[in-house]
């Protein structure tokens, strides 16, 4: 088991180096100057963004940079911003909370309706709620976010005007009115993404229950005379858990990488938005410590993932 | 209009026949700019005026919290650092110039004392020099007095080029001297007719030397307060987050009585426009928002929720088609568009006329832009129509086949004009952008009717805009026959925006493309006037030649204007929120206040 984790962990380096070094090369060859705004400006001087370019080494070679940048990261030093002139890593941790809140919030949501719902549905398959279930789940994940988030924003926000669409993180007020107005202004974003996630969730559960259900050693349980519960919790549920761990441990480095689209619509300052403006501003550093900080959670949650079948089967063994 | 028409109205205005708004709105008609048009008034005995305060409350402070939306948030907090004008309306909250611009292009003193005119001795004579009083009693946020000292201080970081500031051009070529704790004098190297750029408006913001004096040059980027100003303006920092927030509270020791109103400061970023508009408009959760490009008939829809309503400020932005002088198609020691090249068949003024003929703006104004893009007057074939508020810019199709048919292009078998075997076909590009896209339409249908054969191309923005030479479709490098983009004449003196026309800035691989002249068109006449206004001291001879040099450049058709695109916002309706086109959207913050 030991021997397995280090080996696994000594894979990671050279695939983190690989990620990091074809990020830093793509980013490098894509079009765009963090300063070219200041281009289409007559009044500032071609120098001035000469001496910026210099300032920030934009002008060496790749590979230069590219090992300035591994080194730093080494360290602990994840860059400094040129849009912001500040350290990437406190603009990240600016953004980490309302992020974790947030996603975290909509992956409990989606996890909470989607495994009782999936394992009921599987256990009562074509039933009402089942067909209910199904679809309701089919439509979640079929509505693409923006639509869903657009939908939300006109019939709560502006129709019957109960909920902000604006997401502030300086939220005034104390006590309970501070919690609350946190709680409503994150109803909205919390549930578009929690549908859309616990659509394909609750899909997932039921197919892997389904494929469970009908096997004999759950058929001699239940002649052996146990209780349904048991059954259902013992025999059938740990055993399709194994995909579903999967799935789940897949998606946990978004709550990292935040939701794009979702927090664009709501303005939530997350990390998602937060990636998104340094695209569009050619902010390298901060886009780069964004997605290799993803690409690191990604190779984690995967092992925990290899480690957590081991837990859940234990046949399954580590050589 | 020429010199002499000038002085003509600046008499009327004198005499009060013609009223100073007229006067300034006929000025930038012709291609000026509002500060401009103001300055000539000045300069010529009428006084500028104070803009009327129309500020109600009678106290600081209880006007509750104001909330406004960027919906692209300040990145930083530098005035000069700040990249765009969200970066610079986030400082102004903070930063103060010594005066800023009204929408009537007055000057309007913050923390001068007064404005420096001929009059009360400020600006020599000679061109040589302008001193100004600074105003007494005024703390920066920290509580230590704003002198002499600091403005000094902002020239020497701003023009010392190992700081980088985008503020340099304002600075470098200037002397800054202390007179007395509240005097100093900006000397110039050779007369200078427009004399308000340094400490005035959008570049003139100023910070603490106390606070920033051991992080100029190379350090610039260290400093603390980078991220958390000291200004001296209407709200105290506290908060900010790039792209996200910034935030501030009203600073009780504000050096103008009864200001600000509001308690609590919030400048909201990210999202997009069309819903910062709904929030304002329609849901009233904000008070303001930025930058309004949203389509005309979506304002108008939301409007009518009775919330707020769209502001429109008249400014210099326009919406153009550049015509290349040179041949994009041929390449010439490793580039195209090459200045040893003409263009085969743009070369010829029939050609170009007709272009100009083609382009239906009036259809761009009704169709597309509505409020937010007015269809230029074709102004610089015909100036007499200013006497006149009827402009008129002509979209003709049967004059422009007549004008080809005449200069010889006649069509060939494929309906398409040709003439030597060189036919009428160009490549038309822009970037990618709903309006743009239905405006080439709506240019490719007039051009297919007259034998113009187009091909639309769409450039990404982030390639198009950028300076990347390694690309051959940014715009700079204009590697087509016309394209169309939006320049923005926000510098208060236009002598900036016309050096897009002289010969010694046309955009070559020598000057890796950063040269400001693209469209390559050369006139010695153009060039000659330009360098006699870089001299001229007297206002209203120096407007006269930027109107003839204006002239010049769309007599040749080097562009064809489209529309004018005035700045929208959306502005609550309880708020009073004066704006300026030639200032920053900010500029005026402490004079926001909300009707009971």
């Amino acid at each position: 088991m030991s021997q397995y984790l280090l080996r696994r962990l000594l894979i990671v380096i050279p695939s983190l180096i690989g990620i990091s070094l074809v990020l830093f090369v793509l980013l490098a060859l894509a079009p765009g100057d963090p300063f070219g705004e200041l281009a289409q400006n007559p009044a500032v001087p071609p120098e001035v963004r000469a001496a910026l370019r210099e300032k920030f080494g934009l002008d060496d070679p790749i590979m230069v940079r590219y090992f300035r940048w591994l080194l730093a990261m080494l360290q602990g030093d994840w860059g400094f911003s040129f849009v912001s002139r500040m350290d990437v890593d406190t603009l990240i941790l600016q953004r980490l909370p309302v992020t974790l809140i947030v996603i975290g919030a909509s992956q409990v949501l989606a996890l909470v309706v989607a495994l009782p719902v999936g394992v009921y549905a599987a256990m009562r398959p074509y039933s009402l709620f089942d067909q209910v279930a199904t679809t309701t789940a089919f439509i979640g994940f079929s509505l693409p976010t923006f639509f869903t988030g657009l939908l939300f924003i006109l019939v709560f926000s502006i129709h019957l005007d109960w909920l902000p669409f604006v997401y502030q993180t300086n939220v005034s007020g104390t006590g309970l009115a501070f919690v609350w107005e946190h709680i409503r202004q994150a109803i909205m974003p919390v549930v578009v993404l929690g549908l859309f996630q616990g659509g394909v969730l609750t899909r997932f559960v039921r197919s892997a229950v389904l494929d469970v259900v009908r096997l004999d050693y759950v058929t001699t349980a239940r002649a052996k005379g146990l209780r349904e519960r048991i059954v259902i919790l013992k025999h059938i549920v740990r055993n399709a858990l194994i995909p579903v761990v999967t799935l789940i441990a897949l998606q946990m480095p978004i709550v990292f990488g935040g939701a794009v689209v979702t927090e664009q619509i709501f303005r939530i300052p997350g990390i998602g938005s937060l990636l998104i403006a340094s695209i569009l501003a050619n902010d390298t550093p901060v886009i780069m410590a964004v997605t290799f900080v993803t690409a690191c959670l990604v190779i984690l949650f995967n092992l925990i993932a290899d480690l957590l079948y081991g837990w859940l089967d234990p046949r399954i063994s580590y050589r | 209009m020429n010199e002499r028409d000038m002085r003509g109205l600046i008499a009327d205005v004198k005499l009060g026949k013609l009223s100073r708004r007229a006067f300034v709105r006929r000025m930038v008609a012709v291609g000026l700019t509002a500060p401009l048009a103001a300055q000539m008034l000045m300069h010529s005995g009428v006084a500028m005026a104070q803009s009327k305060s129309t500020y109600k409350p009678t106290k600081a402070g209880g006007g509750g919290a104001l909330k406004v939306l960027w919906w692209q948030g300040p990145t930083l907090l530098n005035p000069h650092f700040a990249v765009g004008t969200k970066d610079q309306d986030g400082s102004r909250v903070f930063y103060e110039p010594l005066a800023g611009w009204d929408a009537d292009g007055n000057l309007k003193p913050v923390l001068a004392a007064e404005v420096p005119s001929f009059e009360n001795g400020g600006v020599a004579k000679d061109g040589l020099s302008v001193t100004w009083k600074l105003k007494k009693g005024v703390t920066w946020h920290d509580g230590k007095p704003f002198t002499a000292d600091d403005c000094v201080f902002n020239w020497q970081y701003a023009s010392d080029p190992a700081t980088a500031a985008v503020t340099i051009a304002t600075y470098k070529d200037v002397e800054v001297v202390k007179v007395d704790d509240h005097t100093i004098k900006v000397l110039f190297s050779k007369p200078t007719p427009f004399w308000a750029d340094a400490f005035v408006g959008t570049r003139g913001m100023m910070i603490p030397k106390h606070v920033f004096e051991s992080y100029k040059g190379a350090t610039s980027r260290d400093a603390p307060a980078n991220l958390a100003p000291v200004g001296t303006g209407p709200y105290l920092f506290t908060e900010f987050k790039p792209g996200d927030l910034v935030a501030g509270k009203l600073n009780p020791n504000y050096h103008e009585e009864n200001r600000p109103y509001f308690d609590t400061f919030e400048m909201k970023g990210g999202g997009d426009a069309v819903s910062a508009a709904r929030a304002v408009l329609q849901t009233g959760e904000y008070d303001f928002a930025w930058n309004m490009q949203v389509e005309d008939a979506i304002l108008k829809r939301l409007e009518e929720g009775g919330k707020g309503k769209a502001v429109i400020t008249a400014g210099g932005n326009i919406e153009f088609i550049g015509v290349n002088n040179t041949d994009p198609w041929t390449e010439v020691d490793g580039e195209r568009s090459s200045l040893k090249t003409t263009h085969p068949s743009l070369s010829d003024p029939a050609v170009r006329g007709a272009l100009n003929l083609l382009v239906d703006r009036q259809a761009v104004q009704d169709h597309i832009y509505g409020r937010t893009g007015v269809a230029t007057a074709n102004f610089l074939n015909n100036p007499e129509r200013f006497r006149s508020t009827k402009t008129k810019f002509e979209f003709n199709i049967d004059k422009a086949i007549k004008m080809l048919d005449d200069a010889g292009w006649k069509p060939g078998a494929d309906g398409i004009r040709e003439k030597n075997g060189v036919k009428l076909k160009y490549v038309y590009q822009t970037s990618v952008n709903a309006p743009r896209q239905k405006t080439q339409a709506i240019v490719k249908q007039a051009c297919q009717k007259a034998g113009i054969d187009i091909e639309i191309k769409a450039v990404t923005a982030s390639v198009f805009f950028s300076s990347d030479v390694a690309n051959p479709d940014t715009y700079t490098k204009f590697y087509t026959d016309i394209q169309m983009y939006t320049t923005t004449m926000s510098q208060p003196d236009p002598a900036l925006f016309m050096n897009q026309y002289v010969s010694w800035e046309v955009s070559t691989k020598d000057n890796k493309w950063q040269g400001r002249n693209i469209t390559r068109w050369r006139s010695d006449e153009y060039d000659k006037l330009y360098r006699q206004a870089e001299g001229e001291l007297d206002p209203v001879k120096r407007a006269a030649m930027f109107v003839r040099m204006n002239e010049l450049a769309i007599e040749g058709v080097a562009v064809i204007p489209v529309v004018y695109r005035p700045t929208v916002a959306a502005v609550s309706s309880k708020l009073n929120a004066p704006l300026s086109g030639w200032d920053n959207n900010t500029w005026s913050l402490q004079d926001w206040y909300r009707d009971a």
